[in-house]
């Protein structure tokens, strides 16, 4: 890296006039630099890289916060394993993402849709659509909370009055996960909107100019040119949405947490972070946790490296030009009444 | 035309809905929080504001130390922030506008810790912190997230663009070293981007709630989101005292949003598409 760094064109900013005699120390030259950016790491020192080497340890021991470490070597792990209580807070981590992500991203494609084509008003609906974003988890949880309760919950009572019966929304293992996604998405639908409306308005109104002189429907163009375009976008809240979504915690933790079963009746709202929360802070198993901790991290990488490998060879350029054509030559073909076929 | 004005009425429509039901909630907060619970629980239910508000809002305030947890949340979020604010900038301003010796693997190290779930440092960041002697203090509250790798990923971006190398040359002329010239040539060309993460910070500090959870065992000192919680577990029957908390806790933030809303969610998106 030093050597990159000295092979490249100089300092952006150099009047000092080296010596004659012997060239300036680097090093010391730039220690007001080093003084500027030494918070961050000696802050991540302390509070980040030495406690994640120190999880590693504690993984391989078990331990109660107070008492002795005790060297258990891989126990841990393979109790993991075979722990059918972590093998479903993973499921229904996973359940409760694949939820809420799916209809939530839907939502904002069309919500950024109609906020692209309507041009009053727009500050305001973006305001109203990121308020629910700015506001506390927990508050938001007890009023879903109210919303999907058993007996006198909003929903329940709506069903009644279409003469549905009621559904234990709260006590079943469905029930509960679709109320968690619904805390999610209602929570970050408006967030990806408004990203999706950024890629909306960065596509170039020439493509659409086109699609519309070859006779493109709305319909047409949304899918065919819209959607291709904004895969980036939809990446990046896709990868942003995976990451969030294996970290729930606080919306299972505040609906059942005051119960004493974290993950509610039948842990149906267990998730990986309230199963750590619970091993590690409620009955003080801090290597159990730590290992938790780490399966936690590996997922985060798995699903990491699966959105980069779809975003993988991604040219904006190249992608843009091809989607283009591509577009444009569906929509003449379609005209025609043809049948489109795929010219590779 | 005709299509055009059909399209706008249309999206108009589907905006409307969804701001209903994005704002929905709020309203049901405010019903729920200004009838008595056994209205609430009545059938079919109240489904206008009554007229308990106050009355609820005193049982909060009887129940839990409302005012006290809001302070406690106010010190930590403004606490964080303003150093947030300082070591962000200071190191984003060294990294977009200096070479020095070791900066991109310095930065590289950085982008790494993006990478870190934070739950993974969890147990072991309770323990230090127990060692230090912070347990339970604003310290723990305060410290561990004074500066952070997204904020100085974030400002570098914007500093890089935003401050001409010219005048940072001007000022070295005029004779000021590297602080001075952060002063004086980095903040005040900053401040917009600092506005942004000043606000992005604050709000997720306000909001946060498994960190405090953890180190703050005291239960008369309690940040908000927690004091909110143990209402919700204890008096958990007493629904419309719950909801005028939830309500009194979620206003101020609100506002200070409506407020100062409107460039941050324009940053938020640009600072997504910059990713």
């Amino acid at each position: 890296m030093a050597v990159s760094d000295a092979l490249r064109s100089p300092a952006v900013v150099s009047t000092q006039e080296p010596a004659p005699s012997k060239p300036p120390n680097k090093f010391k030259q730039a220690f007001p630099q080093y003084v500027a950016v030494s918070p961050f790491f000696v802050l991540f020192a302390v509070f980040g890289a030495f406690p994640v080497f120190f999880s590693i340890w504690l993984s391989f021991h078990s331990w109660d916060g107070i008492g002795q470490m005790t060297w258990v070597g891989l126990e841990q792990y393979s109790y993991l394993l075979t722990d059918p209580t972590f093998w479903k807070s993973i499921t229904n981590t996973l359940i409760i993402w694949v939820l809420s992500t799916v209809p939530m991203l839907l939502l904002a494609l069309v919500i950024a849709n109609s906020l692209h084509n309507a041009t009053r008003f727009r500050s305001f609906y973006r305001i109203a659509y990121f308020i629910p974003n700015i506001t506390s988890v927990v508050a938001v949880t007890m009023v879903f909370g109210s919303v999907f309760s058993n007996n006198f919950g909003l929903l329940n009572a709506f069903l009644t009055s279409i003469g549905l019966d009621k559904i234990e929304w709260l006590s079943q293992p469905w029930g509960i996960k679709i109320a968690i996604a619904t805390i999610v998405a209602w929570r970050w639908t408006g967030y990806n909107a408004i990203i999706f409306l950024a890629g909306l308005q960065a596509i170039s109104s020439d493509i659409y100019e086109a699609a519309k002189v070859d006779g493109a429907s709305s319909r047409q163009q949304f899918w065919q040119i819209t959607v291709p375009l904004l895969r980036p976008v939809i990446l990046f809240t896709a990868v942003t949405s995976t990451i969030g979504g294996l970290q729930i915690f606080t919306e299972s933790q505040v609906l059942f947490g005051a119960s004493g079963s974290i993950g509610g009746p039948g842990d149906g709202g267990l998730t990986i972070v309230s199963y750590l929360y619970d091993n590690a802070f409620g009955s003080n198993q801090f290597g159990y946790g730590a290992a938790i901790g780490w399966a936690l991290f590996i997922l985060i990488v798995l699903f990491s490296i699966i959105n980069w490998r779809l975003i993988g060879g991604r040219d904006d350029e190249r992608i843009t030009k091809r989607v283009a054509r591509r577009a444009q030559r569906k929509i003449a073909a379609e005209r025609a009444g043809t049948e489109y076929t795929d010219a590779h | 035309m005709r299509t055009e004005k059909v399209r706008e009425v249309t999206s108009h429509v589907v905006l409307m809905f969804g701001v209903l039901v994005s704002l929905f909630p709020f309203y049901w907060m405010l019903v729920m929080a200004s009838n008595t619970t056994p209205d609430i629980f009545a059938y079919p239910p109240k489904l206008l504001v009554g007229s308990h508000l106050l009355e609820n809002m005193r049982n909060v305030l009887d129940n839990i130390d409302f005012f006290g947890a809001m302070l406690l949340t106010l010190f930590a979020s403004l606490g964080v922030t303003v150093l947030v604010l300082f070591f962000d900038s200071l190191a984003a301003f060294a990294f977009a506008k200096y070479e020095f010796p070791g900066r991109n693997l310095l930065f590289g190290i950085l982008l790494v810790t993006f990478m870190i779930p934070s739950q993974l440092a969890l147990v072991p960041q309770f323990v230090t912190l127990a060692e230090f002697g912070w347990i339970g203090s604003l310290k723990a509250l305060i410290i561990p997230g004074a500066a952070n790798a997204f904020g100085i990923f974030w400002m570098r971006q914007y500093a890089k663009g935003a401050i001409p190398d010219e005048l940072i040359s001007a000022a070295k002329v005029d004779g000021a070293g590297f602080f001075r010239q952060y002063l004086t040539v980095g903040l005040p060309v900053l401040r917009p981007g600092l506005a942004f993460l000043g606000i992005f910070t604050f709000i997720n500090v306000w909001n946060d709630y498994l960190w405090p959870l953890i180190v703050m065992t005291d239960p008369n000192r309690l940040t908000l989101q927690v004091a909110l919680q143990q209402l919700n577990g204890v008096y958990g029957t007493d629904y419309s005292m719950v909801m005028a908390g939830a309500l009194m806790s979620v206003i101020p933030l609100i506002g200070v949003f409506i407020i100062g809303g409107r460039h941050f969610i324009a940053d938020i998106a640009a600072g997504a598409m910059k990713f």
